[in-house]
């Protein structure tokens, strides 16, 4: 049952990852990149790690994706014509291809030498729990690196997208909410015919 | 349910899952349309209407009135819109809206699917819900739509931020993420409720903001007025639906108000106790009853809470007027982000100082 769980999800996964590169529209792209995404948590709930596939599902298809399609919507690139040269590419997309597979076939053999089963299930505790016992305390500095790490970026971006507009008018709930009739209305006694 | 499926065969099994699912369906499907029914009610007594009275007795059919004609009206697609994506976002939104009942308990033991990281899943089903909304934008290949779109997932993604410190607090309360725990947390009576948790009397203020934070958040999450800014009529038509008619139109709204009495649920988990009497008595006395019996209670607690916040859901869209975006935005980053970041430091302190338990 499982097995052809993984086998269905697997292919979908794949099919799913072929059609964001060879997707026309952009972003059909970024919606078959979600559904990939979305089909690999489900492979992580398969081999029992559902935390971390509410995670990604969390992170990357609710938060990082949208924002991805956010912007390849607006984007307005001709993309028949960035995709021309594209071909020219093969080889070292192939490069890259290999690497990467040669990466994961190493670590799978590595460990099935060393004898230990792949398995993410964490003996008795849930799986959260074996998270966050070991999160905050063996890898506290990681952790904490990571998130200093994420600050600085997210200070640069802000920093790299503020401008003090100088003729700018903005709303100043506590200055609108003070006011009273006194400093809002004045009252000017008109002759006729003269104007203001 | 696996230990289920044991006991009972593999066939047998998935039968009574599909079967539960089915059942699910069919019931919230119908509560829905008295709820809708409930929505336009509440809103014309506010205006001192009536509101819809000829379909049926004090307009009770009214719903099965509006569903048959939206059933039989053609389904038009714009000529430039994205033929598949525009017919897949409203389908993939009501998909989600149910897809997120799976995990609610209404009584103990009612439920779908008992997981673990309950809480998290209907988080993660909750953001995505924004797809529908984007991809209908985008297809419709017009541009009120897909300023409406733009306008929700910013919205959506703003909110779900603070929503989901929020839960947090609750998490660390609780010490677990499955929602039927979260509920059982809170079954001695009101005053053990997370709204007022006046067994940990500190945590009293702090649960409460965080509660109409809460509240708040799910009425922007929802895109319900005072923030429906992504179908503000007044400025963008009807947002990323203008360009929708008939049967995808209907998905559209039945997704959106299943995610309306979501929220409304999970607010009864999460604060309002879920499922348990605000005073507990004659647990003796009904534990000579059936078990389905005393479930059949506490599903009547559990939809009473339920229909109270939709009752309030629907009392804000009639009295407060619409937020400005900027407003919007400002209340969601400025305002509700820190304050909730600050909930979950006091909570979490709480519960390591003074030792609540997890």
């Amino acid at each position: 049952m499982e097995l052809i769980a993984f086998y269905i999800l697997a292919a979908i996964v794949t099919v799913s990852a072929v059609a964001v590169i060879a997707a026309k529209n952009p972003v059909h792209s970024v919606l078959w990149l979600i559904t990939a995404f979305f089909t690999s948590a489900g492979l992580l709930v398969l081999i029992g790690a559902e935390f971390l596939a509410m995670l990604l599902v969390v992170v990357y298809v609710g938060a990082v994706a949208v924002l991805f399609l956010f912007v390849v919507m607006m984007l307005d690139v001709d993309f028949v014509e960035l995709k021309q040269g594209t071909l020219g590419y093969w080889p070292f997309a192939a490069l890259v291809g290999v690497a990467f597979a040669a990466e994961i076939a190493l670590v799978t053999f590595a460990r099935s030498a060393a004898g230990d089963e792949i398995n993410a299930k964490p003996g008795a505790a849930t799986n959260a729990e074996a998270i966050g016992q070991v999160m905050y305390t063996e890898y506290l500095l990681l952790f904490q690196m990571s998130g200093i790490i994420l600050l600085v970026a997210m200070i640069g971006a802000i920093v790299l997208t503020l401008r003090h507009k100088p003729h700018v008018k903005r709303q100043n709930i506590a200055k609108q909410t003070a006011r009273t009739r006194k400093d809002a209305i004045r009252r000017i006694d008109v002759e006729s015919g003269k104007g203001l | 349910m696996s230990a289920f499926i044991q006991e009972h065969g593999l066939l047998f099994g998935w039968l009574t899952v599909i079967g539960q699912i089915l059942l699910f369906t069919v019931v919230l499907l119908l509560s829905l349309a008295f709820l809708l029914l409930m929505d336009r009610k509440v809103w014309a007594a506010v205006m001192m209407r009536k509101g819809p009275n000829v379909v049926g007795p004090f307009g009770l059919l009214q719903s099965f009135a509006d569903f048959g004609k939206f059933l039989l009206k053609e389904i038009i697609i714009p000529a430039g819109a994205n033929k598949t994506v525009f017919l897949l976002a409203p389908i993939l939104s009501l998909t989600l809206a149910f897809a997120a009942w799976a995990v609610i308990p209404v009584a103990p033991g009612w439920v779908v699917a008992d997981l673990n990281v309950g809480i998290l899943y209907l988080f993660a089903v909750s953001s995505l819900g924004v797809y529908g909304i984007i991809m209908g934008g985008w297809a419709s290949n017009s541009k009120y739509p897909f300023l409406g779109s733009l306008r929700s997932a910013a919205q959506m993604v703003s909110y779900e931020v603070s929503i989901g410190l929020i839960i947090i607090t609750v998490i660390l309360l609780v010490g677990s993420m499955n929602l039927s725990e979260i509920a059982n947390n809170q079954s001695g009576g009101f005053w053990t409720w997370h709204l007022f948790s006046f067994n940990n009397i500190l945590l009293f203020p702090v649960m409460v903001v965080v509660f109409v934070m809460f509240f708040i958040s799910a009425l922007a999450e929802t895109n319900r007025p005072p923030f429906d800014l992504p179908e503000a009529e007044s400025e963008l038509v009807a947002g990323y639906q203008v360009e929708y008619s008939s049967t995808p139109y209907l998905l559209f709204m039945i997704g959106e108000y299943l995610n309306i009495v979501l929220m409304c649920s999970m607010m009864t988990l999460l604060f309002l106790g879920g499922w348990h009497g605000p005073i507990p008595f004659g647990e003796e006395f009904v534990s000579n009853f059936p078990v389905w019996m005393v479930n059949l209670g506490h599903l009547a607690w559990f939809m009473a809470k339920t229909v109270f916040f939709f009752f309030l859901f629907a009392l804000v869209k009639a009295v407060v007027p619409r937020y400005r975006y900027d407003q919007l935005m400002r209340l969601g980053w400025k305002i509700f982000l820190p304050t909730s970041l600050a909930a979950v430091f006091l909570v979490a302190g709480y519960v390591v100082y003074a030792g609540v338990q997890a």
